[in-house]
């Protein structure tokens, strides 16, 4: 029962992820975007990742898409777009990309396959993580800290006014 | 919990990493590639999730958490770039962008 459910979420991420890159419309993409996030947010709850689970539908699903309907918005791309996007979607056009990744993917699978069949699934529970998390990882949870603070400085400093800039 | 197979959480993992790529190939549309390569980032966090269930240890999970990170950090400074591009060129095609000013 169980394992139907990973390999429906599965589906459902992977049918949501071929939409997001054959959408034309931005915001449909992003919509396609969020079910296949929140799809990997169930198939992380299945492989017993409770911590993570929680995160992807948060972080990933919340934030970070928030985040990019804000801008889609700022940005106002309307009927003109589309008409663009479809100028730029003519077929022929995917044919090098998708052999390319069809090549990668065969030989991804193909060494995966070549391993022992083993069924798995053990929990991780959060205070496992919290604990490794502040034990033997805490520099390197100073350092995303750091890498946080310098997202943020750059992004501060990218999206001030440009006038500002040409003055100066 | 649930007994998956190792290999089909980590095909799954590949298939969405290739379609990332994919996408990230075919679009022209900055905001498009940017993201085609969410979609890779999860697809990359998704096979350290499988691996730390695989052992039972926590380090798959912490890996993600700063894949998460990175994916945040990246975003942030990414859209900023992506609003600059377009107030500069009014455009958002990738193609156009092929002149640098000193």
């Amino acid at each position: 029962m169980e394992l139907s459910l990973f390999y429906l979420s599965a589906l459902i991420a992977v049918a949501s992820t071929l939409m997001v890159v054959i959408q034309l419309n931005a915001v449909h993409a992003l919509l396609y975007l969020i079910v296949s996030l929140l799809a990997s947010g169930f198939i992380f709850y299945l492989l017993g990742a409770y911590f993570a689970a929680v995160l992807e539908v948060i972080i990933y699903a919340g934030a970070i898409m928030v985040l990019f309907v804000f801008v889609v918005m700022m940005l106002n791309l309307g009927q003109k777009t589309l008409a663009q996007e479809k100028s730029w979607f003519y077929p022929g056009i995917w044919r090098g990309p998708v052999l390319l990744s069809s090549l990668l993917l065969a030989e991804l699978i193909y060494v995966v396959a070549q391993a022992p069949r083993v069924d798995f699934g053990q929990v991780v529970d959060s205070k496992t993580v919290g604990i490794a998390l502040f034990g033997p990882y805490l520099l390197m949870v100073e350092a995303a800290s750091m890498l946080l603070l310098a997202g943020l400085v750059g992004a501060y400093h990218l999206g001030r006014p440009l006038k500002e800039k040409s003055s100066s | 919990m649930t007994q998956v197979p190792m290999q089909h959480a980590l095909a799954l993992a590949a298939v969405l990493f290739s379609l990332g790529l994919a996408g990230l190939l075919v679009r022209r549309n900055l905001i498009m590639m940017l993201m085609s390569v969410e979609i890779m980032l999860n697809a990359a966090g998704l096979a350290f999730i499988a691996a730390g269930s695989r052992w039972g240890q926590a380090d798959g999970q912490i890996m993600f958490l700063l894949i998460l990170t990175l994916a945040a950090a990246e975003i942030g400074v990414g859209l900023g770039l992506v609003l600059l591009v377009y107030r500069r060129f009014q455009t958002l095609d990738a193609d156009r962008l092929n002149g640098m000013q000193g």
